[in-house]
């Protein structure tokens, strides 16, 4: 297909979403990352059942976790595709791309860097 | 098992404000199967902790480890030779746990990082309900297993009160009467009569802290005796 995504997305694999801890996406951000986002299957199809519901509740939860300390939580989000739908994969990181841009920078990189 | 409930992330800065290197101590037994304290809960806070302190331009040094149990003199040994690098310790442990800590180590302020709640049963993955308030005075022999002490509103030993309404409690329709409860489980085994086994009051009074000493095991400075 050769589609075009931002590149300043970094794609980390994992086996399922379920596999993503809220401690992996809470580090993300506490090492400086503008924003981090899950892409799991569709919901309702997922080949472990439950793996990608699980992975938006855990996203909820640090989207709250975030508030708490003082970060937007929407630097946070869950976004569900097909594994055939390579468009949908571009559009969704051009999306998020744009909506970290709107945010601005993570906090603490100004901090980070005294 | 003990099952406790992470403090509000407010209360916990609060707490720490004042130090700049911390040890959170994470507990491997109750506190990690109820999802409030163990070697997870640990890495999570200590990520909050120190995003947080970053941003308020305090910058806090964090350290973690979760011990085994922190109501066990042998497991709180495992960090004497840590202590003295913190200037105080974060404990995720029950209240037994934390207590038991800032005792081993006097000299350093222990902090309580979580609420205990109580003792309770696991209803499902991240939902527990209180069962028991370790009035030690089991009447589970009397009341079919149901506890009046933790079940009731007033903690009835015998029962039940005038409040009782059509197997609901007076101060929730939501909240079962525990002995409607027990009177209804009682009935169906036949052994009906026991409802009317008088319970003698528990004797509150005794406020000091409970000791258990097990039979043939002896308090260790009486072991030589």
């Amino acid at each position: 297909m050769r589609l075009d995504y931002p590149a300043n997305i970094k794609i980390i694999l994992v086996p399922c979403t379920g596999k993503v801890d809220v401690v992996h996406l809470l580090r993300a951000i506490q090492k400086g990352a503008d924003g981090a986002y899950c892409v799991g299957c569709l919901e309702g199809s997922c080949h472990y059942n439950e793996g990608n519901l699980r992975c938006r509740e855990r996203v909820n939860h640090v989207r709250d976790l975030l508030e708490e300390v003082g970060i937007e939580g929407d630097r946070v989000r869950m976004y569900n595709l097909s594994s055939g739908e390579g468009p949908t994969f571009a559009q969704y990181a051009t999306e998020m791309t744009e909506h970290i841009k709107k945010l601005g920078p993570n906090p603490l990189n100004t901090k980070l860097k005294n | 098992m003990i099952v406790a409930k992470r403090k509000p992330f407010d209360e916990i800065m609060e707490l720490l404000q004042d130090y700049k290197k911390v040890l959170t101590v994470g507990c491997g037994t109750c506190v990690a199967v109820c999802l409030a304290g163990g070697e997870k809960e640990v890495a999570v806070l200590n990520s909050e902790l120190d995003m947080a302190r970053k941003l308020a331009d305090n910058p806090i040094e964090l350290g973690s480890t979760t011990l085994e149990r922190q109501c066990d003199r042998e497991y709180l040994d495992e960090l004497a030779s840590k202590v003295d690098e913190y200037d105080a310790l974060l404990s995720m442990a029950c209240g037994v746990g934390i207590q038991f800590l800032a005792e081993r180590y006097p000299e350093k302020p222990v902090l309580p990082a979580v609420d205990t709640s109580g003792l309770a049963v696991n209803q499902s993955v991240g939902f527990y309900e209180e069962r028991c308030r370790s009035c030690q005075q089991c009447v589970l022999g009397w009341t079919g297993g149901i506890c009046p002490v933790t079940m009731c509103a007033k903690g009835l030993y015998n029962g039940p009160c005038g409040g009782t309404n059509l197997g609901s409690c007076e101060i929730d329709p939501e909240q079962p009467c525990a002995w409607y409860m027990i009177h209804e489980r009682l009935a169906k085994q036949g052994r009906i009569d026991n409802i009317k086994n008088i319970c003698s009051a528990v004797g509150w009074k005794d406020t000091v802290p409970r000791t258990l000493i097990q039979p043939g095991y002896k308090k260790p400075e009486e072991e030589g005796a």
